[in-house]
């Protein structure tokens, strides 16, 4: 213990306030920081995805500035809270690009939330990563997509389950564009294998009983059940499913479960077990990168309550990529930093191998497929180095460099 | 064969599910004329109470069937006490005050529980029905909904309290000129009618767990319920939880949910450019 002295504690109080104070003229005087902004749902009906996005986003910038910083300066993270609202959004991504004068934004969740922000970036050449598993289909010079699409996640999932299972799919999904042009990419992907969607339904996102349904799928016979629910009334599905004893009966596959790490948690043992899910990334992956990351997150955070899903280690991944380019680059100017980053780069991240393609400046990485049991996703199996072939069947930005679009990849 | 009976069931099932959800916001707006904007949230705490309590222990029936009920009919007491008693006779007040109690409640609920919370599992489990599986949990529902009418209904007809709970609603100046505490008559009203929400709210928890924000996605079909059916609690609440409950599900085993979901909103606007007053209000005037 030192001995702490009313002298002792004027001084290092005093000085400290001193420093403080100053500190905000002495980061000016030097030029500024570099700044990074982060737009995610801290409130609202996707908080439960936001919250976890933005800590491990805040974690990333912790551990650059730990490691002394980006070209001599600290990282400072701009963080607005968009609460789940397109309004905000749009007015929020304004403020980082005209006034906060951000040189880069990690954020947006939902589509319709990226596509509100990704116009407006793109118009005042303000540099974006988009790190959400999202339908496919971005075409934008100034975005980075690192989060999977169909083409590397429910290509995988149906010819595995078709396999294992059989040919017949009951196709459940939520009604709005995520839902249809999954249930679409589903539907081509069955028939492509030489299998049959015996049918497909849409259910609004605040149907929460689902007992009709059940009852259908019995009658209709299928060899799996593949689910693109989504939301907490959704979660009911499971349950009743359950609860109706068909969990021993018809297996279920689903896109959308563990996405933003709380399903999981959320439905109990009994009722999660057996269902198979596939993403980018899941907490068991097994390398040292991996390892470390989660360490670091549970020591950062060790009363969270989520599980670390593809959506946050994503994050994480923008960070550290981009932080890279810029140390590669000496410069944090989008053209230079686009350069580096599609040069064909290899990054070794918690999820494994990550390179980014030039065509579509979408991420090509390892994607896994996973089994629910007791709470935790068991991989079964990875599929390195997935293209995001959906994407680049519309997408080439290095013929078209001035796209600006989001493409509907017509099936 | 089977999928008849299987559809049938899951058609009472349904209807005893609108019976479930409305009859405590048909005590509170068909007796009291009191717009129950928080109708959802009042669910949404009973099935808070369920999953809090399990997870301390307690027994999931104990929970369900007692703790529930008590605990949100206590918070409706509260209620009535603080905001509710203020707002008789005043329709439009009560629908932006219970409005806001519903925001508040949702804010506060999540500021304790945070925005997720982990469910209980459905108990009892499947049974079949030839080819079909079913889960027993209906069972429990649709018991539920007829043992919760036939108290409400009981307790009318046959008690003191019935009887000056009914007079105080038809008559409340005249019933206090006779020596009624109509005060403490509407505080009990609503609380009761708070109870047989949360009692609701308990026996949705296991079926689609629980979210602070949850409240909204039943709010619509059970004032649809309570209109459509018109004043009288019990004959209105099961006509049209009845009419409503099968045409939904009828459309839903036909077409699917969101036909099925176009159908309950159809049918209830075809009735009540019909029959303004609810079913009641023209058919089964006399009944309770």
């Amino acid at each position: 213990m030192t001995k702490f002295s009313r002298r002792s504690f004027l001084r290092s109080t005093g000085m400290a306030g001193a420093a403080a104070l100053a500190a905000p003229l002495v980061a000016r005087a030097a030029g500024d920081t570099i700044k990074i902004g982060g737009l995610h749902d801290l409130s609202g009906a996707l908080d439960s995805v936001g919250v976890p996005m933005n800590q491990v986003f805040k974690l990333a910038i912790d551990e650059i500035n730990e490691a002394g910083g980006l070209l001599g300066k600290m990282v400072e993270p701009v963080i607005y809270d968009p609460q789940s609202n397109m309004s905000l959004y749009s007015q929020y991504a304004t403020q980082m690009a005209l006034k906060d004068r951000v040189d880069v934004v990690m954020g947006g969740i939902t589509s319709a939330s990226r596509e509100t922000i990704r116009p407006i970036f793109h118009r005042y050449k303000t540099f974006y990563f988009y790190n959400t598993q999202y339908e496919g289909g971005v075409c934008d010079r100034n975005e980075i997509t690192l989060g999977t699409t169909p083409a590397q996640t429910v290509a995988r999932l149906i010819p595995y389950g078709m396999k294992l299972y059989g040919k017949k799919v009951y196709t459940i999904a939520a009604d709005y564009n995520y839902g249809h042009i999954t249930a679409a990419w589903v539907k081509r992907y069955v028939e492509e294998n030489g299998g049959e969607v015996v049918e497909t339904e849409f259910f609004p996102l605040d149907v929460a009983q689902f007992g009709a349904t059940i009852s259908k799928i019995q009658g209709a016979k299928p060899d799996f059940v593949l689910s693109a629910l989504v939301g907490t009334s959704h979660l009911g599905f499971y349950r009743q499913w359950a609860a109706s004893g068909m969990k021993s009966e018809i297996p279920v596959m689903s896109t959308v479960l563990g996405a933003g790490g709380s399903d999981q948690l959320i439905l109990t043992a009994e009722e999660g077990n057996g269902i198979t899910a596939s993403f980018g990334y899941f907490e068991e992956i097994d390398n040292p990168t991996n390892k470390a990351f989660l360490a670091k997150v549970a020591a950062a955070y060790p009363d969270k309550d989520w599980v670390m899903s593809e959506i946050s280690e994503v994050t994480y991944e923008g960070v550290k990529m981009w932080a890279d380019a810029v140390a590669d680059a000496g410069t944090t100017d989008r053209d230079a930093l686009l350069e580096v980053l599609t040069s064909g780069k290899t990054y070794d991240m918690p999820a494994g191998k990550v390179k980014i393609d030039p065509k579509t400046q979408h991420a090509i990485r390892d994607v896994y497929i996973a089994e629910l049991q007791d709470q935790i996703f068991n991989i079964l199996e990875s599929y390195p180095n997935s293209p995001p072939a959906d994407t680049q069947m519309v997408c080439d930005l290095v013929a078209n460099p001035d796209s600006n679009q989001h493409f509907e990849i017509s099936l | 064969m089977d999928y008849t009976l299987v559809i049938a069931l899951e058609m009472v099932r349904a209807i005893a599910w609108l019976v479930l959800l409305s009859s405590g916001l048909a005590i509170i707006f068909g007796m009291m004329r009191i717009i129950n904007f928080a109708h959802g949230e009042f669910l949404m705490l009973g099935g808070y109470t369920v999953v809090i309590s399990t997870g301390h222990g307690v027994n999931e029936w104990v929970a369900m069937l007692v703790l529930a009920p008590i605990v949100v009919g206590i918070f409706g007491v509260i209620v009535e006490r603080l905001v509710i008693q203020r707002l008789y006779g005043r329709i439009l007040d009560s629908l932006l005050a219970t409005w806001g109690l519903s925001m508040l409640m949702i804010g506060g609920v999540t500021m304790i529980f945070g925005n997720s919370v982990t469910g209980v599992a459905t108990p009892l489990g499947g049974m079949s029905i030839g080819a079909y599986q079913v889960p027993r949990y209906n069972f429990v529902l649709i018991f539920a909904a007829i043992a919760l009418l036939l108290i409400i209904w009981a307790v009318l007809k046959f008690t003191k309290a019935g009887l000056i709970a009914r007079a105080t609603m038809q008559n409340p100046d005249m019933s206090e000129a006779l020596g009624i505490p109509t005060r403490w008559v509407y505080m009990a009203t609503f609380g009761i009618g708070s109870a047989v929400t949360g009692f609701a709210g308990a026996l949705l928890a296991p079926m689609t767990g629980v979210v602070p924000t949850m409240g909204v996605n039943f709010i619509a079909q059970s004032f649809i319920t309570v209109i459509t059916g018109g004043a009288s609690i019990i004959t209105g609440t099961l006509a049209a939880a009845g009419l409503l409950g099968s045409i939904s599900q009828g459309m839903t085993f036909l077409t699917g949910p969101v036909y099925g979901d176009a159908a309950l909103l159809l049918a209830a606007l075809v009735l009540l450019r019909l029959l303004p007053q609810g079913i009641t209000g023209r058919i089964f005037k006399k009944s309770l």
